[in-house]
């Protein structure tokens, strides 16, 4: 399956949910309503850091039109002492994020939520519920939160004997650090900065849920996992997961930051109490304070190189905030960083610091643009001071098969040297900049990045219609096209056109489980269970055409869509199209249909180098990207348009996150731009086309040879662009986001 | 608080509507009308998901009064077909990949649908300004705009020409 004549894999075909998004008609959790239905909302913290000593909802609760309150004290508490994972997350935190307990952490913690009959009354609910803090001087930033004197967010956090805001470290090593400086010719070391970014999907968190008088209770929402979704809110609100059904929504955007729930366990508690669905949705205030956003940074990078080139040492130590409560990516940051290439001495650390903001969620390939950001850079200035060429610098030191990574593995046939070298021969490279009009300057850049992906649980099931069309179910929500991948596949396996084959996400009850839409993970997973499942469909037509027929199943092959002898020895018959054996299901043994349920192996990681041209204006200040392309291994691209939609998506968030996009405190603690006007996300006049070079080095642990490809275009971006503005200023930032006011600073000064 | 009646056009369709005060369109259109193509993503004006169109005018509906519809036509992205056939919008963004999450596309495409509709030959920079005010998070616009100007070829009964990555 991974030569490049197939039929279907690797056609541009119509995605199956295309034409009800098209005209409206989709369904997203906020257009999910229920007879009866009443609304959720949720009081939040107004201190960034407060003891709450008492809650009284006796107000609220006697204004008409409300149904029902809830406080930490309706839900179940997980106890500091004892940890309970869900996969990478721990429900001592998730039960301290959903509602605030002992403290509120930052502001906009949620506190209590009420159900109303209207979103007016249960507004006004919310204003009736008093609560004494005792207001904590608070910290937000990285070096505030380490000093010897800062508030301590939680006593029972400790870092080398000492009251600590650490909550973690994690380091990886490789070789001898020493012996490789020792050896180095040219030496840099560097600091930089990134600020928080947040995801920034369009649809705001949203949810309904309805809890019968029986307990069983039916949940639609968005998010990246429904199973995620019944698994913590059954530990939230103690149901067990066999009464709950977590039903997928057609989800707005989410790039990891649906990844945790934040209203589904208030909803189901709200629902149960008041006997009543309850709809809540986050205003986009909410989602900015509230939801999201992934970590802060300060990081140190260090490399040491040969003169002939070679990076000989690379020691780099990542400090991310992780919000209020433990667990910012700092795998992603100390194990990314330098995993694109060869470098026989490795030190990377990642130290994870609490600080009072809103919990840090995963953010596509978390904590890899804030590591490749640093490391980046830095190769660029020891290219620099060895004067070679940025990507001549990088190939020569690209990592690949047999190359031992310091997060650990040793790399099988990996395409990143193609990557660096498409970009060397590409027209973009070698185009000279031009001319700056008068008061602007120009440059390029270069960046390469790493991804680990992801493989894991996932559960498919392939039927075949009475009438020979096909209808395949995942467990995925569909994120940006995977259904249409699912199509390709299963159209090119059975041999038929995709439009016979309709492509579902189950709910929970109605598929297997499988693992969040996350870790690049959807369609190298879902392939693989789709892949064995239509294998199995294909051996069920053949013994049933061999039954028909009265000859050995092995007599029988699948071609084109039909059951045929496989030579003139076997019998001379008429083909049996689908159709005609789905017709005939019933007296050949049945339903004809299979399933197949997996945990997954061989994701194996993504690299890509992207080149980035800007234009700097001077007297302004902004920075404009003129020119971009991305190089990226795709494995093999499924649906060639929908990958390239990725690496364009991730660039485009990258350039925000370099040029424009920050969380901004005041003095209280409190985000001074919770909204898409002082939050500025690239909007269509900011960017030029963006161009993609897909690298189709198949990943030879997959059947169709799929590689995940949605989270690496976020990790060059950064560097990509900041490179630029140092080669068009000739000065270098060492602090994200290079917005206007920092840019005419950094040129006055 | 008593409720406003309310006579307007949507789709081309009469309608009638009770309403609050300070109800917005938006909620009108996706409460009681039930026209929920129409998305929140901000309510305040910044990201585009709600566009609709005024007597022709593109406007975001969170920041209109649904009072202000009365006597007006309003036009939403459920209007936007005709019978069984998809408006070559939307056929094209359903060719050209030029939507992924799809949270976005119903007010990109009335936006892009008015831009046309003004402005039937627009460059790059025009689309590009036409669609400013509609945040898309996941595609970089890049598809996007590529099927705006080459539907608007289309139906000019013309070839698009794709603008250059290379100035």
């Amino acid at each position: 399956m991974n030569d490049m004549t197939n039929k279907w894999i690797g056609q541009r075909t119509i995605r199956p949910d295309g034409a009800e998004k098209v005209t409206g008609r989709a369904a997203y959790a906020a257009d999910t309503t229920m007879p009866g239905m009443i609304w959720g909302k949720v009081l939040r913290s107004p201190h960034a850091h407060a003891v709450i000593r008492s809650i009284d909802t006796a107000k609220a609760e006697a204004l008409p039109g409300v149904k029902a309150v809830v406080t930490h004290r309706d839900l179940v508490e997980f106890p500091l002492d004892k940890s309970v994972m869900l996969g990478i997350q721990d429900m001592r935190w998730m039960c301290r994020n959903v509602m605030a307990r002992e403290k509120a952490l930052f502001h906009g913690h949620p506190i209590a939520a009420v159900a109303a009959t209207s979103e007016t009354i249960a507004a006004e609910a919310l204003r009736l519920i008093e609560v004494e803090y005792e207001v904590l001087p608070h910290v937000i930033e990285i070096d505030d939160a380490l000093k010897p004197d800062a508030p301590i967010l939680h006593d029972f956090l400790s870092f080398e004997g000492k009251p600590s805001n650490i909550a973690g470290k994690l380091e990886h090593r490789l070789g001898d650090i020493e012996a490789g400086f020792a050896e180095a010719d040219v030496v840099i070391e560097r600091s930089f900065t990134t600020r928080p970014v947040h995801q920034g999907y369009i649809e705001p968190h949203a949810c309904l849920v309805s809890v019968a008088a029986d307990g069983k209770t039916t949940i639609w929402s968005s998010s990246q996992g429904q199973f995620m979704v019944r698994a913590m809110t059954s530990l939230l609100t103690g149901i067990p997961q066999s009464d709950i059904r977590a039903i997928p929504a057609e989800i707005g955007g989410g790039f990891g930051g649906k990844t945790i729930i934040y209203l589904e366990p208030l909803a189901t508690v709200l629902s149960k109490k008041s006997g009543r669905p309850v709809k809540m949705v986050m205003s986009r205030e909410e989602v900015m304070r509230a939801s999201g956003p992934t970590s802060g940074s300060k990081s140190t990078v260090k490399i040491g190189a040969t003169k002939d080139g070679r990076l000989v040492a690379a020691q780099g130590t990542f400090w991310l905030q992780a919000g209020a409560l433990p667990g910012s990516p700092i795998r992603g940051a100390a194990g990314c960083g330098f995993a694109p290439y060869t470098i026989p001495n490795v030190v990377s650390t990642g130290f994870d610091v609490v600080s009072n903001r809103s919990k840090v969620a995963a953010y596509r390939a978390p904590g890899a643009p804030i590591g490749a950001y640093a490391v980046e850079c830095v190769i660029d200035e020891v290219a620099e001071a060895l004067g070679m060429d940025p990507l001549e610098l990088r190939l020569k030191n690209a990592a690949r098969q047999g190359t031992k990574a310091a997060h650990g593995p040793v790399y099988p046939r990996i395409g990143f040297m193609e990557t660096i070298e498409a970009a060397l021969a590409h027209p973009h490279y070698k185009t000279p900049l031009g001319e700056a009009p008068p008061g602007k300057r120009r440059g390029r850049g270069v960046a390469s990045g790493f991804w680990f992906n992801a493989g894991g649980e996932s559960s498919a099931q392939v039927n075949i219609t009475e009438d020979g069309n096909v209808v395949v179910t995942t467990g995925h929500p569909d994120i940006g096209g995977s259904r249409a991948s699912i199509a390709n596949i299963t159209a090119e396996l059975l041999g038929i056109d995709y439009k016979r084959i309709s492509v579902l996400i189950g709910d929970t009850a109605t598929i297997g489980y499988s693992n969040l839409t996350g870790g690049s993970r959807v369609l190298f997973a879902s392939a693989m269970v789709v892949t064995q499942s239509t294998e199995k469909v294909i051996a069920s037509l053949r013994e049933r055409a061999a039954k028909i027929w009265k000859i050995d199943p092995e007599a029988v092959a699948w071609e084109d869509g039909e059951a045929r002898p496989v030579s003139d020895n076997a019998g001379r018959f008429p083909p049996l199209s689908l159709a005609e054996l789905a017709a005939r299901a019933t007296e050949t043994g049945g339903p004809i249909g299979a399933g197949v349920q997996l945990n997954t192996t061989g994701a194996e990681g993504g690299f890509a180098t992207h080149l980035c041209d800007v234009e700097v204006d001077v007297d302004l200040g902004i920075v404009r990207v003129l020119r971009y392309t991305s190089f990226q291994d795709v494995g093999r691209a499924v649906h060639p348009s929908y990958v390239e939609g990725q690496m364009q998506g991730g660039a485009a968030q990258g350039i925000g996150w370099a040029l424009n996009e920050e969380y901004i405190y005041d003095r209280q603690g409190r985000v001074e731009n919770a909204g898409f006007l002082d939050y500025r996300m690239p909007v269509c006049s900011d960017l030029p086309m963006l161009d993609t070079v897909m690298i189709e080095v198949p990943n030879p642990k997959h059947p169709q040879g799929v590689r995940g490809v949605g989270e690496v275009p976020l990790v060059p971006p950064l560097a990509a662009v900041a490179n630029a503005v140092y080669d068009a200023l000739g000065k270098r930032f060492y602090a994200l986001p290079m917005s206007p006011p920092r840019v005419l600073e950094k040129l006055e000064g | 608080m008593a409720k406003i009646h309310v006579t307007t056009t949507v789709n081309g369709e009469p309608v009638e509507f009770l309403c609050e005060p300070q109800q917005s369109m938006l909620d009108v259109l996706r409460g009681p009308l039930g026209l929920t193509g129409s998305k929140e993503g901000c309510g305040s004006g910044d990201c585009g998901a709600c566009s609709i169109t005024l007597d022709g005018r593109l406007v975001c509906s969170c920041l209109m009064l649904a009072v202000e519809a009365e006597g007006h036509e309003i036009g939403t992205i459920e209007g936007m077909a005709s019978g069984d056939g998809l408006h070559p919008l939307q056929q094209k963004f359903l060719e050209m990949a030029a939507l992924q999450c799809g949270i976005c596309t119903p007010g990109v495409l009335v936006a892009a649908k008015a831009l046309l509709d003004k402005n039937p030959d627009p460059t790059e920079t025009e689309v590009r300004f036409g669609l400013a005010g509609n945040l898309c998070r996941c595609t970089g616009y890049d598809k996007i705009v590529r099927a705006v100007l080459e539907t608007a070829a289309e139906m000019r009964g013309a070839k698009a020409e794709m603008p250059e990555a290379v100035r």
